[in-house]
C-alpha cells in the first residue's frame, strides 16, 4: 500500500467506513446505548447479574416489542403480568432490574436491533476502528537548530578565512603584526564559548530543576494489570461507572472492589477482546489478571457463587497522578462545572493498556488551561451556569459587544488562593 | 479632655516609651550576624566561603534531585458504604456532653473521621453557639492517653482483660461477693433520661445500692435554695442583671446559653435602642466582671453579706450587715435600680452556700424575677451534684460500709475538697471500677478500668433543660476496645441488651415510631420547632407532643409558671450573719473558660488557648491585686515585670497545705483576695502534655459543715520566696501596635446618647480630609489605583461586635481545628512563637492615674484584616502574599521564603511565622530527630502522633517550617461554597459560607459573609450600625475588610471630649509614627 498516495488511502478508508456505518447505524446506536446502560448487568451470551440477552425476542412476552418497552420502563410493575416474568423473578432470587424510564421507545428498539444484529461469538471481530492518520510531527525546531549550528560554523570558518586573508594582505603590504593566536587560545573565542556553555547549561539545569518531582510519563506497574483500553475503550464502560465521585467530590475515587465485582462475578475470563500488552510489548494474560482480582476479593468463581465482601482485602494501587500537598484540586469543579473531559488531563485513557501520566501536571500547565478555557457564562440559556449571573459587569460587556468570551482567568482563575490553601 | 486610657499591661500604663522601645522589633530574637556586621567587607574569606556554599548546595541539590519521587499508594474501599463519597464531608447531629455541660452540635465527618464540631442551629437556646471546650472536644477523641481496653489492677500495674466476656464474669463474681454491702454508682451529673433509667434498673438489681452525683465544681447550694432543682434563667428577658460572683458569660452553669441570651439585649444600633445593664459584685476579675457595666469588688467571705445588704435595701425585712461605706452606697444604688426594673431584673450568684442562694432567691422574688426572668416550671439539668450525699459516701467508704464503688465521669481523688479522705476511703472499698475514658487520678487507684466510649463514638441523649432533648449519635466506629458504661450496667444487672438497642427501644417507645426517632436523630434536638417546623413531625404521637413541648424559637424565652420555693430565709440570714470571718487574706478558686474544672485539661488546644483576662497559657498562677503586690514587694509597674516572663513565686498556705505559684498582678482585684484557677496540676497518666504544669488547688476549697456544701474560697496566708521566679507563658507583650493606640473604640451609653455620632464623625472627618472630591475615603484616599475597581462580585467581609464579645475563645479553638493551626507548646509560647491566626486582645480601660480603677475591659478579636491596601503585600520580595478579587489577602505558603518583611509591615500584627517544624510537614511526615520537632515540648509530639493527626482538616495544607501564615478567611469554605452553588446551578447566598470563628461564636458577635450582597448579614450589620461601625486604624488607609462595632457600656458617666477631638488620631493619619513621639493615650 505504500506506493498509493496517502489521500487516496484516506479516501478509500473513509468511504469504507461510511459504508459500513450506514448499514449498521441503528445497531451502532443500540450498541452505545447498550454499553452505557445495560452492559454492567447483561451480556449477550452469558448470564451476569441479569440473563443473557441473545435471542431475547424469541422468548416469553418479548416477542412483542411493546412489552419490552413496558418492562424497561418499569420492571417491577411488569413482573406480575406474565407467568414468564414471574418465573424469571423467582429464578433471580427476587433481584429486580432497575427501571430505565429515561430510555425512549426508539432507543429501546435500537438496543433490540443491536442484540439481533450483533455477531455471534467466534465470528470475526468487528471491523477495527480507523487507525488515526499519521500526524505531521513538527520538527521545525530541529531544522532551525541544525541551520543555526551550520551557520555558526560557516561564520567561524569565514572569520578564520577573513583573518587569514587579512594576514596575507598584511604580509603583502609588509605591515608587521604579531603572530595570530590560534582560535582555541583566543580569549574572545574562549569567552564566547564559556558564555554559550553557561547559557545552555543554565537553561538545562534550570529546566530540570523546575521539573523535579514532575512525573509526566510515569507508568508504574500495578498490583493487577488493569487495562483501561479493555474497559473504557473496547467495552465502552463510562468512566463514571467506576470513578463515580468525579462529578461530586474533589476525588474521582479509585473504584471500590464491589464495583469491580458487579461485573466480574460473572466475567471470569478474558477471551474475545484484543490482546493486551504491557509497555515492553509483552502479552498479558487477561484471565490471570482477573484471577488476581478474585484473590483480592476473596471470591471463588462458579455457578451461583456469592461474593462476601468481608473476606476481601484492598489492593494497593500505585497512585499515578499526584499533586503536591500544597495544591488543592477538585474534580467536581472541573468535570461538573467546567465540563472538562477526562481525557483533557488524563490523555487518551481509553487507549491505554497500562496507564501513564499524560500531562505534566505542572503549575504552568494548569495556568495555561485556566487562561484558555472558556466558561459557560451565559446563564440565561441552559448551557450556562446561573452562578455566573452575579458578574454583572461582564454581562454588560457581553451585551455591548466588548467581550465575546470569558476565560477562567477573567474570574480570578489565576489567583494563588484558588488552588493553594 | 477625656480622662480615659486604654492599656494592656501595667508597664505600658506607666512606662509606655520604654515598653514601645522594647517592643520595637516584631521578632524578639537577635539575628546571628552581630559580629560579622562590622568587618564583613574586610574579611579575607567571604568569596571562598561563598563558593564553598554554592558548591555544597549545588551538590546537595543534585543528590536530592537524583532521589526518586516516593511511590504513593492508594487503597480503595473494599465495599464502599452506600452514602459515603470520599472527599465529601458528612454532617451528623450529636451532643457534646461533658459532665453536666451540654451543647447540641453537628459533627463534620470526612472519610469516617470526625474533624470539626459545629453548633446545632436547631436548638433554640444555643442557636449554633459553642464553647471552646466543645470545639476542642474532637481532639479528646484522638487523645493518645485514652485507656485503650479494659484492665485489671494487679500489684501496682494494670493488666489487659482480653475480652468483655471475661470482664463481665470477673465483675459479676466480684459484685456477687459484695452481697449485702451497698453498691454505689458515683457519677458526674447525668443529663441523659435513658441512662437514668438504666441506672435505676441497675440499682434495683443490687438492693441497698445508690447513685451519687458529684460535680467537680458544685452547684448544690443553688439547687438546694430552689428546692432541689435549678430554675431556668432567662437573661434575654432581663433589662438588669446583677451577678454576685457568678461568671455566667464564661463558666457558670450554662455559659453558651446564657451568653447568647445576655448578648441579645446588648446589640444596640442607636442610643435610643437601649441595652441591658450588668452589675457585677466579685472578688477577682472574671470575664463576666470584665464585661460588666459597673463592677464592684469585695472579699469572697462577704458574698453573703452583700446579698443580705441588697435584700435589706430592697425592703426584704432583714437587717443589713455592716459593710464598708462604698459598698453600702453602691448596694443602695443597685437596689434602687432593681426596684426600677421590677419584673425585668435577674440576680445570679456564684456562691455554693445554700444560705446565700436562699437570700438571692428572695432578692429575685423582691425584684419580681420569678415568672419572668426565672422560670421555675423549667428545670436546668446542667448540674445535679449533691454535696451532702457525696460527704456521706466518703464517710461510709472510710467506715468500710461500701461494697463496691463504680465511677463514671467523676474524679474525686483529684477534685474533691478532701481528696485524701476520699482516697483513704477508696482503699477500703472491696470493689472499685472506673468507667472513665482516661487513666485519671481516681481511675489509677481503682481495681478495674472499663473505659467508656468518647461521646463521638456513642449513642445517647441529653435533657439539658426539661422538655428539650438533644441526641447523641456516633460519628465514628470506636477507636479502642471500649464499651458504653450503660452497656456495662445493663450487663451487670442481668440485661443482655447493649445500650444502643436499649436506647432505640426507649426512644421508639417515647416517640411512637422508628421513623420519628430517625427524624429526631437527624435534627439532633427535640422540643425545638423554629424555622424547621419538621422538628415536630406529624409522626410523633400526640402524647409525646404533650410531654415534649413544641416550643417555637422564642423571641424571648417563654415562661409558664411563677411558683417559687419559699422558707428557710430566717435560718439563712442567721447563718450568714454568724459566718463572716475576717481573715487577713482570702483565696478564691475560679474556673478558667478553657479548662473549667479540668476534665479536658489534657487537650493541647485548650492548654494553648490564652486566658481572656491574663492572656496566659498552659498554667495556673496566683492572681493578686496591686495592693498585695506592693505588700509582697513585687515591682509590678516596672517594665521588667511585664516584659520578662519570670514571675516571682509566692507561697500560699491554706490549713497547713502550702502551694507555690507565680504571682500575676491583675487590676480590678479585691485588694485582699488572691485568685487561683482550678483544673491544673495533673498526673502524668492523665496527660503528659499537662503534667507538671500548674498546681492543683481543689484542696483549698472549704467544707461548710453546717450547710454541707463545698465552697470555693478560704482564708490564706501568703509569703514570698526572695528571688524565686517561674516562667509563665504569657502572650501579653506579644504583637505590639508600636504606639498606635486608636485600636479599640469604646464609650458609655450616656456619652453615646449625648454624642451619638462621635464614631461616625471620626470617619466623616477622614472623608473631609482625604476625599474631598468624591467623598469616598476608601476610593480616593490613596495614590494608587482605585481600589473600587478591584471589587468584584463577591467580597468576603467580617463584622465583629465588641459589645457581644466576652472573650471566651471558642473562635480561637475553632480556627485551630478548621485551619490545622499548629500547637507550639509552652516553651515556644515563651519565645513568642504561638501560631494563633486569631487572638483576642484584651484592653483595660481606666483613668489616667489609677490603673486599679477599672472602668471597663474590652475584648477585641484580632485577625488578618484582609486590607484592600495591604501593607504586607507591597513588601514581599517573592509576591507570596497578594490580594484577590474577592477581597481576600492571599498567602501562598509554598512561595514564601520567610523574610518576614510582611509581618514587620503589618500594622495589626496578625501574621505568624513558623519557627519550628510543628506539624512535621517539612520532613515528609516523618518526625525524625532532625525534623525540629525533637526539641519541642511533649504537647507538640502529642499533636503529631499518628492518632492525633486524624483530626487534621484534609482540605487545608499543614505548613512547614520557615513560612509565614495567617487567617485566610477560611478560603477552603468560601471555595467550597462557590462550588456547591455552581453544582446546583444557582447564585451563591450572602450568608451561605460561614468562617469557622463566626460559626463557633456563642453570641453571634462575629458575622461573616459576602459584603457585596446587600442581603447578607455582614452588609446589613454595617449598614444598620453606622454609629458604632469602625475599622481598626482606618486613618492609615489600609482599607480592612473586617469591621468592628464599638463597645458601649451602660453607665451614666459622660466622658468629656469623647469624639469631639480626634486630634491624636489625625496626627497618625497617613504617616508612620515612631513610638517615642507617640502620645501615651488616645485622647489628650
Amino acid at each position: 500500500m505504500n506506493f498509493l498516495p496517502s489521500n487516496v488511502r484516506k479516501g478509500a478508508l473513509l468511504g469504507l467506513l461510511f459504508f459500513l456505518s450506514y448499514i449498521s447505524l441503528q445497531a451502532q446506536d443500540g450498541k452505545a446505548i447498550f454499553s452505557a446502560n445495560c452492559a454492567s448487568c447483561h451480556a449477550l451470551d452469558k448470564q451476569l447479574t441479569g440473563p443473557a440477552l441473545r435471542g431475547v425476542e424469541t422468548r416469553g412476552p418479548w416477542t412483542d416489542r411493546a412489552n419490552v418497552v413496558k418492562w424497561v420502563h418499569n420492571p417491577g410493575g411488569f413482573i406480575p403480568t406474565t407467568p414468564y416474568t414471574q418465573q424469571l423473578a423467582a429464578s433471580m432470587n427476587g433481584q429486580i432490574m432497575p427501571s430505565f424510564p429515561q430510555l425512549s421507545e426508539k432507543e429501546i428498539f435500537s438496543i433490540l436491533d443491536y442484540i439481533k444484529s450483533a455477531p455471534a461469538p467466534g465470528a470475526g471481530p468487528a471491523t477495527p476502528a480507523a487507525a488515526g492518520a499519521p500526524q505531521e510531527t513538527g520538527n521545525g525546531e530541529l531544522i532551525f537548530g541544525v541551520i543555526s549550528i551550520v551557520l555558526a560554523i560557516i561564520a567561524l570558518i569565514l572569520m578564520q578565512v577573513n583573518s587569514n586573508l587579512k594576514k596575507l594582505s598584511d604580509d603583502k603590504e609588509q605591515i608587521l603584526r604579531p603572530e595570530p593566536v590560534p582560535f582555541w587560545r583566543n580569549k574572545i573565542y574562549i569567552a564566547l564559548f564559556a558564555v554559550i556553555l553557561f547559557v545552555v547549561g543554565g537553561f538545562y539545569v534550570a529546566k530540570s530543576a523546575i521539573g523535579l518531582g514532575r512525573q509526566q510519563g510515569y507508568q508504574p506497574t500495578q498490583p493487577i494489570f488493569f487495562s483501561h483500553k479493555v474497559h473504557a475503550g473496547v467495552n465502552q464502560i463510562n468512566c463514571l461507572y467506576c470513578h463515580s465521585a468525579a462529578l461530586e467530590s474533589k476525588h474521582a475515587m479509585i473504584p471500590p472492589l464491589n464495583v469491580c465485582m458487579n461485573c466480574h462475578k460473572a466475567i471470569n475470563a478474558y477471551e474475545k477482546g484484543p490482546k493486551i500488552y504491557d509497555e515492553n510489548g509483552k502479552e498479558i494474560n487477561g484471565t490471570a489478571e482477573i484471577k488476581k482480582l478474585y484473590d483480592y476479593a476473596g471470591f471463588t468463581p462458579g455457578p451461583g457463587a456469592q461474593w462476601d465482601p468481608s473476606k476481601a482485602r484492598s489492593p494497593q494501587w500505585v497512585k499515578i497522578h499526584n499533586l503536591p500537598d500544597h495544591v488543592y484540586f477538585n474534580h467536581a469543579q472541573h468535570t461538573r462545572v467546567g465540563n472538562v473531559a477526562c481525557q483533557t488531563c488524563h490523555g487518551n485513557i481509553q487507549e491505554m493498556d497500562k496507564v501513564a501520566q499524560a500531562s505534566s501536571l505542572s503549575m504552568g500547565w494548569c495556568i495555561n488551561c485556566h487562561r484558555q478555557q472558556k466558561i459557560a457564562f451565559n446563564y440565561n440559556d441552559s448551557t450556562g451556569n446561573k452562578f455566573y449571573s452575579i458578574y454583572e459587569k461582564f454581562h454588560n460587556d457581553f451585551k455591548s459587544g466588548k467581550m465575546d468570551s470569558l476565560t477562567v482567568k477573567d474570574i480570578g482563575g489565576l489567583e494563588c488562593q484558588k488552588c493553594h490553601y | 479632655m477625656s480622662d480615659k486610657k486604654y492599656w494592656q499591661s501595667f508597664a505600658e500604663f506607666k512606662h509606655k516609651e520604654q515598653v514601645d522601645k522594647l517592643n520595637k522589633d516584631e521578632f524578639k530574637e537577635e539575628l546571628p550576624f552581630g559580629e560579622l556586621d562590622e568587618n564583613i567587607l574586610d574579611a579575607k574569606t567571604p568569596r571562598r566561603d561563598f563558593l564553598k556554599y554554592v558548591g555544597f548546595s549545588t551538590a546537595a541539590a543534585t543528590i536530592a534531585a537524583s532521589c526518586e519521587v516516593p511511590v504513593r499508594k492508594a487503597m480503595p474501599y473494599v465495599n464502599r458504604p452506600e452514602n459515603l463519597t470520599p472527599g465529601v464531608a458528612k454532617y451528623y447531629a450529636s451532643t457534646y456532653v461533658q459532665d453536666g455541660d451540654v451543647v447540641p452540635v453537628v459533627v463534620k465527618v470526612r472519610e469516617g473521621r470526625p474533624i470539626k464540631i459545629e453548633g446545632n442551629t436547631l436548638y433554640p437556646y444555643t442557636q449554633g453557639g459553642t464553647s471552646p471546650r466543645t470545639q476542642a472536644s474532637v481532639l479528646d477523641l484522638y487523645d493518645m492517653y485514652r485507656t485503650p481496653h479494659p484492665k485489671r489492677k494487679s500489684g501496682n500495674s494494670f493488666q489487659e482483660i482480653p475480652t468483655f466476656d471475661q470482664l463481665d464474669q470477673q465483675i459479676g463474681a466480684a459484685l456477687a461477693g459484695a452481697a449485702g454491702a451497698p453498691v454505689v454508682l458515683l457519677t458526674s451529673t447525668i443529663v441523659s433520661p435513658s441512662t437514668k433509667q438504666v441506672i435505676s434498673q441497675f440499682l434495683a438489681k443490687y438492693p441497698g445500692s445508690r447513685h451519687v452525683q458529684y460535680d467537680a465544681v458544685s452547684y448544690s447550694g443553688l439547687s438546694t435554695a430552689h428546692g432541689g432543682r435549678i430554675p431556668a434563667h432567662n437573661f434575654d428577658r432581663a433589662d438588669l442583671v446583677v451577678s454576685l460572683g457568678a461568671d455566667f458569660l464564661a463558666t457558670w452553669l450554662a455559659p453558651v446559653e446564657f451568653a447568647r441570651q445576655f448578648s441579645s439585649k446588648r446589640k444596640l444600633r442607636s442610643p435610643e435602642d437601649g441595652m441591658s445593664k450588668l452589675y457585677v459584685f466579685e472578688s477577682h476579675l472574671s470575664p463576666t466582671g470584665a464585661s460588666a457595666d459597673e463592677r464592684f469588688t469585695h472579699r469572697p467571705s462577704e458574698t453573703g453579706a452583700v446579698a443580705l445588704a441588697l435584700l435589706a435595701a430592697l425592703g426584704g425585712g432583714v437587717t443589713a450587715p455592716s459593710l464598708d461605706a462604698n459598698l453600702t452606697k453602691t448596694i443602695q444604688k443597685v437596689a434602687a435600680d432593681l426596684k426600677a426594673h421590677a419584673g425585668k431584673a435577674l440576680v445570679v450568684c456564684g456562691s455554693n452556700d445554700p444560705n446565700v442562694q436562699t437570700v438571692v432567691r428572695e432578692i429575685n422574688r423582691a425584684a419580681g424575677a420569678f415568672g419572668t426572668t426565672l422560670d421555675t416550671a423549667t428545670t436546668l439539668n446542667y448540674r445535679q451534684g449533691d454535696d451532702a450525699a457525696m460527704a456521706t459516701l466518703v464517710d461510709d467508704m472510710n467506715a468500710g460500709r461500701i461494697g463496691a464503688l463504680l465511677l463514671y465521669g467523676a474524679n474525686p481523688a483529684y477534685d474533691y475538697v478532701d481528696a485524701k479522705a476520699f482516697t483513704n476511703g477508696l482503699a477500703k472499698v472491696k470493689l472499685t471500677i472506673s468507667f472513665n475514658e482516661k487513666l485519671d487520678e481516681t481511675s489509677e487507684l481503682c481495681q478495674y478500668l472499663v473505659p467508656a466510649h468518647h461521646y463521638l463514638e456513642s449513642w445517647g441523649d441529653a435533657e439539658p433543660r426539661s422538655g428539650y432533648i438533644s441526641f447523641i449519635q456516633p460519628a465514628i466506629y470506636p477507636l479502642f476496645k471500649t464499651r458504653p458504661f450503660q452497656t456495662s450496667l445493663l450487663k451487670w444487672s442481668g440485661n443482655n441488651q447493649d445500650y444502643e438497642t436499649y436506647f432505640r427501644t426507649y426512644w421508639v417507645g417515647r416517640l411512637g415510631s422508628e421513623a420519628a426517632l430517625d427524624k429526631a436523630l437527624q435534627d439532633g434536638v427535640l422540643g425545638s420547632a423554629g424555622s424547621q417546623s419538621a422538628a415536630q413531625p406529624a409522626t410523633i404521637a400526640d402524647t409525646v407532643r404533650a410531654a415534649i413541648a413544641p416550643v417555637p424559637t422564642p423571641a424571648v424565652t417563654p415562661v409558664t409558671t411563677t411558683a417559687a420555693p419559699t422558707g428557710n430565709l430566717a435560718a439563712a440570714v442567721t447563718a450568714i450573719t454568724g459566718q463572716r470571718k475576717a481573715g487577713k487574706d482570702e483565696i478564691v478558686l475560679f474556673q478558667q473558660v478553657n479548662i473549667l474544672s479540668g476534665k479536658q485539661a489534657g487537650n493541647p488546644w485548650l492548654l494553648e488557648l490564652p486566658d481572656p483576662i491574663t492572656r496566659t497559657t498552659y498554667e495556673n498562677y496566683a492572681m493578686i491585686s496591686t495592693k498585695k503586690a506592693k505588700e509582697l514587694g513585687i515591682d509590678y509597674e516596672g517594665v521588667d515585670y511585664e516584659y520578662y516572663q519570670e514571675k516571682p513565686l509566692i507561697d500560699l498556705t491554706v490549713n497547713g497545705r502550702k502551694v507555690s505559684l507565680p504571682a500575676m498582678v491583675v487590676p480590678g482585684m479585691n485588694p485582699d483576695t488572691i485568685a487561683v484557677a482550678v483544673g491544673y496540676g495533673r498526673s502524668e497518666n492523665f496527660s503528659k502534655a499537662a503534667a507538671g504544669l500548674g498546681q492543683n488547688v481543689f484542696g483549698f476549697a472549704r467544707w461548710n459543715a453546717a450547710a454541707k456544701v463545698r465552697e470555693y474560697w478560704n482564708e490564706v496566708t501568703t509569703s514570698t520566696k526572695a528571688g524565686d521566679a517561674y516562667k509563665i507563658a504569657r502572650i501579653q507583650m506579644h504583637n505590639s501596635y508600636e504606639g498606635r493606640t486608636a485600636v479599640v473604640k469604646e464609650t458609655t451609653l450616656a456619652t453615646f446618647k449625648a454624642q451619638p455620632d462621635a464614631f461616625l464623625k471620626f470617619r466623616e472627618e477622614l472623608q473631609e480630609d482625604f476625599a474631598k472630591r468624591s467623598g469616598d475615603y476608601r476610593a480616593e484616599g490613596t495614590l494608587y489605583d482605585d481600589p473600587a475597581l478591584r471589587t468584584h462580585e463577591i467580597k468576603w467581609g467580617m463584622s465583629i461586635d465588641l459589645n457581644a464579645c466576652y472573650g471566651c475563645g471558642a473562635c480561637v479553638v475553632a480556627c485551630h481545628l478548621e485551619n490545622n493551626v499548629p500547637v507550639v507548646g509552652k516553651n515556644e509560647v515563651l519565645r513568642a512563637h504561638e501560631m494563633h491566626w486569631l487572638r483576642i486582645d484584651r484592653y483595660f480601660v481606666t483613668d489616667e492615674k489609677n490603673p486599679d480603677n477599672l472602668k471597663a475591659v474590652v475584648f477585641q478579636p484580632m485577625l488578618c484584616q484582609h486590607c484592600e491596601n495591604a501593607p504586607c503585600e507591597n513588601v514581599c520580595p517573592v509576591a507570596a502574599t497578594m490580594h484577590n478579587t474577592e477581597g481576600i489577602n492571599q498567602m501562598a505558603y509554598n512561595r514564601c521564603i520567610g523574610t518576614r518583611y510582611c509581618a514587620n509591615n503589618c500594622p495589626y500584627k496578625v501574621r505568624r511565622f513558623n519557627w519550628g517544624d510543628y506539624t512535621g510537614a517539612s520532613t515528609h511526615g516523618v518526625l525524625g530527630p532532625n525534623s525540629g520537632v525533637g526539641k519541642l515540648d511533649t504537647v507538640v509530639h502529642q499533636m503529631n502522633d499518628e492518632l492525633t493527626r486524624m483530626v487534621l482538616n484534609p482540605d487545608v495544607v499543614t505548613r512547614s517550617r520557615g513560612v509565614m501564615e495567617k487567617c485566610s478567611f477560611c478560603v477552603q469554605r468560601t471555595q467550597l461554597g462557590k462550588l456547591q452553588a455552581k453544582i446546583e446551578n444557582r447564585k451563591i447566598g450572602g450568608d451561605e459560607v460561614q468562617s469557622a470563628c463566626a460559626q463557633a461564636c456563642p453570641t453571634g458577635a462575629i458575622v461573616f459573609g459576602n459584603a457585596n450582597d446587600t442581603n447578607s448579614a455582614v452588609a446589613k450589620t454595617r449598614e444598620q450600625n453606622p454609629r458604632r461601625l469602625f475599622y481598626v486604624l482606618e486613618q492609615i488607609h489600609t482599607l480592612p475588610n473586617v469591621s468592628y462595632l464599638a463597645k458601649i457600656r451602660n453607665t451614666d458617666e459622660v466622658i468629656e471630649g469623647e469624639g469631639s477631638s480626634n486630634e491624636q488620631a489625625r496626627q497618625q493619619k497617613g504617616e508612620p509614627v515612631t513610638p517615642q513621639q507617640e502620645p501615651a493615650t488616645e485622647h489628650k
